[in-house]
């Protein structure tokens, strides 16, 4: 802005436009940030998401590595109310029966439940999205996609995805060549089958709403092919929605796969997620509480960040309450 | 209101069929082999006989049109004729015998039940034995997890951002982001290991005869019953303290203050009861995530209920056993889709479109 001029006609004149434009994001940020809970969800997620994924320059034990003589070590916080505990700084989170040093294991864990967590979130919002806008968009399409997202809405979707990864589980190892590949695609295929129809829901009411728009009767009179007005008008119209519902695909994918694990029909038992670490420490919890308290701890963190993340989401993206 | 129940009855029908269709489909994919465990010195024609014995030697379209006949024609005539012979609730109605079993004597037309393949008992026998535990375990959860949810919606809603308010979303959004397989063994930990007040196993072979073992049956259902009930109270309170929002601020509030209502009158008398439409929609929907919740929960107190069933004949490749448990949860979900859409049309007129 230049040097404000002394005459007052000329402040008078616009004062609005010495302040720069403003985005939609920007609005959108500035009510996210008041929202002190989505603030710390958000940041916490970031900081779990780097130490899972760098965690492992910095503390560099092998997660699969034995250490027999260092064997069910205690965290080196029970030394301070158990003098005779065994503790020792190389293993400051304990170590497993095997002497695995638990720190390397929690973040070799965590890597792959937020694997799974990101990649089945993602490929839910992929189909969801999709199927919501074809049923949107497209009328002849609208009825039997959305008796088929009912119908899917029906399922008992916790037994079926029990049945589904226990019996698929030796054909598709044998097509990945390794366990842990083939385990990975079928949970996060299996878990973006069984979750979209949220979305799909979400969308379509959106994209109805939307497409009687003027913007969209212009785009289309100004010859725009329908794939054109789908991607380029209605799409970013839908953003929010399908980013407040990524949140709570995340949380849900996060727990299903935990869940699974905790079953006992996830990953293979040499390969640590924190479901299958907290599944694995159920039988000798009464000794060693904070196996079970350690992954616990860090499913019920991640997940209640995601959900504080979606809640400020879900605040900041809606116009209504922005701005009040 | 009768056209609407009806409409949405014929739905469900369809529904359940492609529903039953789709676990079938699922289960004849499944490259498991029943045979799989029978030792290599059994000759082959043997073992093809055997898999007849299972109904395996037919083609897809006709097991899955004799399961229908099983499930469906069956099963509900073994289900009468015990109600119209050994029930003491219903045994004043004349005793049917539709059920023909088949036996060495048989008549060549004899009802075949469904098996299960573990044990070779009909899978419904044993799936009736377990019913009941894990329906008061979940049933008395749900119960319990409205009653909490519901005041707590109510009044954090009414004092909206108070310390009440505060405190109760964040332990609401607490309980509704730990998963039931964490606060589990975490309410083992501390109250049967740490404190010892409760027992970390449900003896599902203890009767209540005297008052000392009715309290020894609350203390071994209180930890399932509140692992369940935290996700139903955090998932419901939510959904109630929204639906009070939205209504606090409506101009039909405004005009009850006005005539000079008190406030009790407005908020449980009206807010209230326009407020609980959203929300006993959302109680009737979510009775089918409980059990599946139901599940973990079995799996991590050891009751032996359906679900803990469900886990054992997975694990044990029993196929016709994973599919009737499935299907009964099925059946549950629609049942209970049913009763949410149904109840919406009762209380909500706007939505009846009839």
């Amino acid at each position: 802005m230049t040097e404000p001029t002394t005459t007052p006609l000329n402040a008078l004149a616009e004062p609005e436009i010495t302040r720069p434009p403003r985005s939609q994001w920007h609005d959108v940020w500035d009510q996210f940030r008041r929202h002190r809970g989505a603030l710390m969800g958000g940041g916490f997620l970031i900081l779990i998401t780097l130490g899972v994924l760098l965690g492992d320059l910095i503390w560099r034990l092998d997660p699969k590595g034995l250490d027999i003589q260092n064997r069910d070590v205690r965290p080196i916080i029970t030394a301070i109310w158990d003098s005779s505990a065994k503790v020792s700084w190389g293993h400051p989170l304990g170590s497993d029966n095997l002497g695995r040093d638990h720190l390397a294991q929690i973040i070799a864990g965590g890597r792959t439940s937020m694997a799974v967590g990101w990649t089945a979130m993602l490929l839910t919002m992929l189909i969801g999205t999709l199927i919501g806008v074809l049923a949107g968009f497209f009328k002849r399409l609208d009825g039997i996609l959305m008796r088929f997202t009912d119908l899917v809405l029906s399922l008992p979707i916790l037994p079926l995805l029990l049945v589904a990864v226990t019996l698929f589980r030796q054909p598709l190892v044998k097509i990945f060549g390794s366990p842990e590949a083939g385990m990975f695609v079928l949970i996060v295929g299996v878990i973006g089958v069984t979750s979209w129809m949220q979305t799909a829901r979400i969308v379509r009411g959106d994209i109805l709403a939307l497409k009687e728009r003027e913007f969209v009767l212009a785009a289309r009179a100004a010859g725009t092919t329908s794939r054109g007005i789908i991607t380029r008008h209605l799409l970013p119209n839908v953003l929010s929605p399908i980013m407040v519902s990524a949140t709570l695909g995340l949380a849900t994918a996060i727990i299903t796969e935990s869940a699974l694990s905790f079953l006992g029909v996830g990953f293979p038992s040499d390969f640590p997620t924190w479901g299958k670490m907290l599944a694995d420490a159920v039988p000798r919890m009464q000794e060693f509480p904070e196996r079970v308290m350690l992954p616990g701890v860090m499913i019920s963190l991640t997940v209640l960040s995601v959900n504080y993340l979606g809640d400020g989401l879900r605040d900041a993206l809606d116009p209504r309450i922005r701005g009040r | 209101m009768l056209t609407f129940t009806i409409r949405r009855l014929v739905v469900a029908i369809p529904t359940l069929l492609f529903i039953s269709l789709m676990i079938f489909l699922l289960l004849q994919l499944a490259p498991g082999d029943p045979m799989a465990q029978v030792p290599l010195t059994v000759p082959p024609e043997v073992k093809q006989k055997m898999r007849e014995a299972l109904g395996l030697g037919e083609p897809v379209y006709v097991q899955y049109y004799k399961w229908l006949i099983q499930f469906f024609v069956i099963e509900p005539t073994v289900f009468i004729d015990w109600l119209t012979t050994q029930n003491r609730l219903f045994n004043w109605l004349p005793d049917t015998d539709l059920y023909t079993p088949c036996g060495p004597k048989a008549p060549a037309d004899c009802d075949l039940r469904v098996l299960s393949w573990q044990n070779r008992s009909p899978v419904m026998d044993i799936v009736i034995q377990r019913l009941p535990q894990t329906l008061t375990v979940v049933g008395l959860s749900y119960i319990v997890g409205i009653l909490i949810a519901i005041p707590i919606g109510i009044y954090s809603a009414y004092r909206q951002y108070s310390i009440f308010d505060q405190v109760g979303t964040f332990i609401t959004m607490v309980g509704f982001s730990i998963p039931p397989f964490f606060t589990g063994p975490l309410l083992i930990v501390v109250f049967s290991v740490g404190l010892g007040w409760f027992p970390s196993i449900y003896d599902t072979t203890h009767r209540v005869t005297d008052w000392d073992s009715f309290v020894y049956q609350m203390r071994q259902m209180l930890m399932p019953v509140m692992v369940l009930a935290m996700q139903t109270t955090a998932q419901i309170s939510r959904f109630m303290r929204a639906a009070m929002l939205d209504n606090l601020n409506q101009d039909y509030v405004r005009t009850a203050r006005a005539k000079g209502l008190s406030e009790a009158v407005v908020v449980i008398v009206h807010v209230l009861r326009n407020s609980m439409i959203p929300v006993v929609t959302v109680i009737a929907l979510g009775v089918p995530g409980i059990f599946g919740g139901a599940i973990i929960t079995e799996v991590v107190f050891k009751v032996n209920g359906i679900g803990a069933y469900l886990i054992d004949a997975l694990f044990a490749n029993d196929l016709p056993t994973v599919m009737t448990i499935s299907f009964i949860f099925a059946i549950l979900i629609v049942l209970f889709n049913l009763i949410a859409d149904i109840l919406y049309g009762v209380l909500d007129p706007r939505i009846r479109y009839d």
